[in-house]
């Protein structure tokens, strides 16, 4: 009864008040970035570049509060994404283009897909849920696909960024990097509280023995639950974060394909830190961004159609590149940091 | 004229269901006996109408092209087997979903590498083109019934080998407690060889037969593949009799649902908003099927494993 009792008080104080250098550097590096960008000269693509990463470093940390503290292997996590954006489209287009509504609205919406759709996903195990959770993601697609009015398949542009309380502030895309900044490092740190409190070790038992958990009383499915309506609705605001930037939307956010990328996010990061799921998703994004780049380079002494075949296929190096990572590198970022978690879960 | 329609909708859910059952046979398997999700399942499918394209050209003879093409379908399941594949067994279903995921990456950009971004046309073989009228004014392309033809023939050819043969024998064993399998002095690491082979091969064939009345272009097993996991999840992991039902069943409820949703609808709503209505649900009929389904029975219809 003392564990049970000291685990009540604040979050905070259950987990150690040793900082974490990790964590810390990566949010400096978001912090600076912005002060820094104008000497690269490309101001506005370093800024667009990182607001990228950030809000998919949003959505893959959202995964890894499933995913590594439940060992629940969502294949349908880019859904979400598209229930932020389309929150966004579908009000911005209805005359609503105030954040102060769309974000209620687009959280409101994925909680409430993450409640139903949870609810009849979590009585499956292993394989059926990520089966599942892909199913209900693809309903979704489809579900956007279809819809005529804004955009079908080809999805719609967005007149304009979201309005905060009448103001267009977000429109100054150094005002965007700070906002999606502050979305970040606020859901980062809900997350951190999440994990440490009773909450979270309920889930992290649940996801090492449940049917221990249960002899103990509690529920599992409950705080699984819980914790894929938080997640979703973190993945949710991400989707708001994403059309805003993009100023786009369309089914294309949420395809399987996506949902893929983004477990692999959190799995190059290291499963089970939420900060190697943020690194995850930078060194995904950079790897996609700047491959063409390397090969460009690396095929110099070939001839320029060779050199032209080479970075315009890509994706044929980029491909095996993430089966070795895969194989070899185990543990992800965070394992390779050393601050990994030594075990590595059954998905 | 809604039942000739009706009928129509019915055999080319037939034909759809089929193809789906060739692709979903060879996962159910690879997945039943090896617990491994192989997400390059759909790739193996693309490839095996790109082989087709190739030979179909080069031969001019779509019989010829097949014959070339299970072959080399084959052959190139083993490789991937060996190259990646093999690595993965005893990983976890995330390492394993993700290490496919880049073999998928790899071959949809590898096929327009050696072909183009552009899609392919294969004609129709001369023999099979044209139209039967199978019913009153009711006329079918002989090619589709061909499938459906094919599709039938290897499911029974499937059915005798995996219950009336030594080798059905041990991999419905292997299905069921592959340590056992194992452990009574089976190689199973060759058994998963071949199961594997097959099923490449079999993805490979749906592939073919399907390349003369779809376009070839990169991507295409992306969305089949999926549709091919809903099969094998409906169907029960590693049960071919499931795999065929669930099959048979999703291309039927995809198919007539998304003639049909927009009329069945109208009885309840209004012509214009019926006609939105049932074709944003159609497609997802068969995931809310799917849906319905493990919720009642999670582990599926016929659960090879207890």
């Amino acid at each position: 009864m003392t564990d049970l009792a000291q685990t009540r008080l604040a979050p905070f104080t259950a987990r150690s008040p040793r900082i974490e250098p990790v964590p810390l550097v990566l949010f400096l590096v978001f912090a600076a970035a912005p002060f820094l960008a104008p000497l690269s000269g490309a101001e506005g693509y370093v800024l667009s570049l990182l607001t990228r990463v950030m809000i998919l470093g949003l959505a893959a940390m959202s995964l890894d509060l499933i995913l590594g503290y439940g060992a629940l292997v969502s294949f349908g996590h880019a859904a979400f994404l598209g229930m932020g954006g389309y929150a966004v489209g579908i009000l911005a287009s209805n005359g609503m283009e105030d954040a102060l509504v769309q974000i209620p609205v687009a959280l409101a919406a994925s909680a409430l897909f993450a409640a139903v759709t949870g609810a009849i996903s979590l009585r499956t195990k292993g394989v059926y849920f990520i089966m599942i959770t892909l199913a209900f993601g693809q309903m979704l697609f489809f579900l956007a696909t279809s819809l005529a009015a804004y955009g079908g398949d080809d999805g719609m542009t967005l007149s304009s960024r979201s309005l905060v309380a009448g103001a267009t502030f977000l429109k100054d895309d150094r005002a965007f990097y700070g906002f999606t900044f502050a979305c970040l490092f606020g859901t980062y740190l809900l997350s951190r509280a999440i994990v440490a409190s009773r909450f979270g070790r309920v889930l992290r038992g649940a996801r090492e023995n449940p049917v221990r958990m249960e002899a103990i009383g509690f529920q599992p499915f409950r705080y699984q639950l819980l914790a894929y309506v938080i997640s979703g609705m973190m993945a949710g605001l991400a989707g708001f974060l994403l059309a805003n930037q993009a100023e786009f939307i369309s089914p294309s956010f949420m395809t399987w394909q996506r949902s893929g990328e983004l477990i692999f996010m959190v799995v190059l990061g290291g499963l089970g830190s939420l900060h190697g799921a943020i690194l995850g998703a930078a060194a995904f994004l950079l790897l996609e961004e700047f491959l063409p780049e390397i090969l460009h380079a690396a095929g110099a002494m070939l001839s320029s159609d060779l050199q032209y075949r080479l970075v315009e296929n890509w994706k044929m190096v980029f491909g095996p590149l993430l089966i070795l990572i895969v194989l070899f590198a185990r543990g992800g970022i965070m394992g390779l940091l050393g601050r990994g978690r030594p075990d590595r879960q059954e998905g | 004229m809604t039942a000739t329609l009706f009928l129509i909708q019915t055999l080319n859910g037939l034909q759809f269901g089929l193809i789906l059952f060739l692709i979903a046979a060879g996962l159910t398997l690879v997945f039943g006996v090896m617990d491994f999700i192989n997400l390059a399942h759909g790739v193996q499918y693309m490839v095996g109408a790109y082989l087709v394209a190739a030979f179909s050209a080069w031969t001019g003879n779509f019989a010829w092209a097949l014959l070339l093409a299970l072959p080399t379908a084959l052959a190139f399941g083993l490789l991937l087997e060996v190259l990646v594949f093999r690595h993965l067994y005893d990983r976890d279903h995330l390492d394993q979903v993700l290490a496919t995921f880049g073999v998928i990456v790899f071959l949809n950009q590898a096929v327009k590498f050696v072909w183009g971004a552009a899609p392919l046309n294969v004609p129709v073989p001369e023999i099979l083109s044209g139209s039967v009228e199978i019913a009153d004014g009711l006329l079918y392309p002989v090619y589709r019934i061909a499938i459906i033809v094919a599709g039938l023939a290897v499911a029974a050819l499937l059915y005798v080998l995996v219950s009336h043969t030594r080798v059905g024998m041990l991999v419905r064993a292997g299905a069921t407690n592959p340590q056992m399998v194992s452990a009574l002095g089976v190689n199973i690491r060759r058994l998963f060889m071949v199961v594997f082979g097959f099923g490449a091969m079999l993805a490979g064939f749906a592939g073919a037969m399907v390349a003369p009345i779809l376009s070839v272009e990169p991507g295409m097993g992306d969305n089949i593949l999926i549709l091919a996991f809903v099969v094998i999840v409906i169907g029960g992991i590693g049960s071919i009799r499931g795999a065929f039902l669930a099959a048979i069943l999703i291309g039927l409820v995809d198919t007539v649902g998304r003639s049909f949703a927009p009329n069945l609808l109208r009885f309840f709503l209004d012509p214009a908003t019926a006609s939105q209505t049932g074709r944003a649900i159609a497609p997802m009929l068969i995931y809310i099927f799917m849906a319905a389904i493990l919720f009642f029975r999670p582990s599926g219809l016929f659960p090879a494993k207890r």
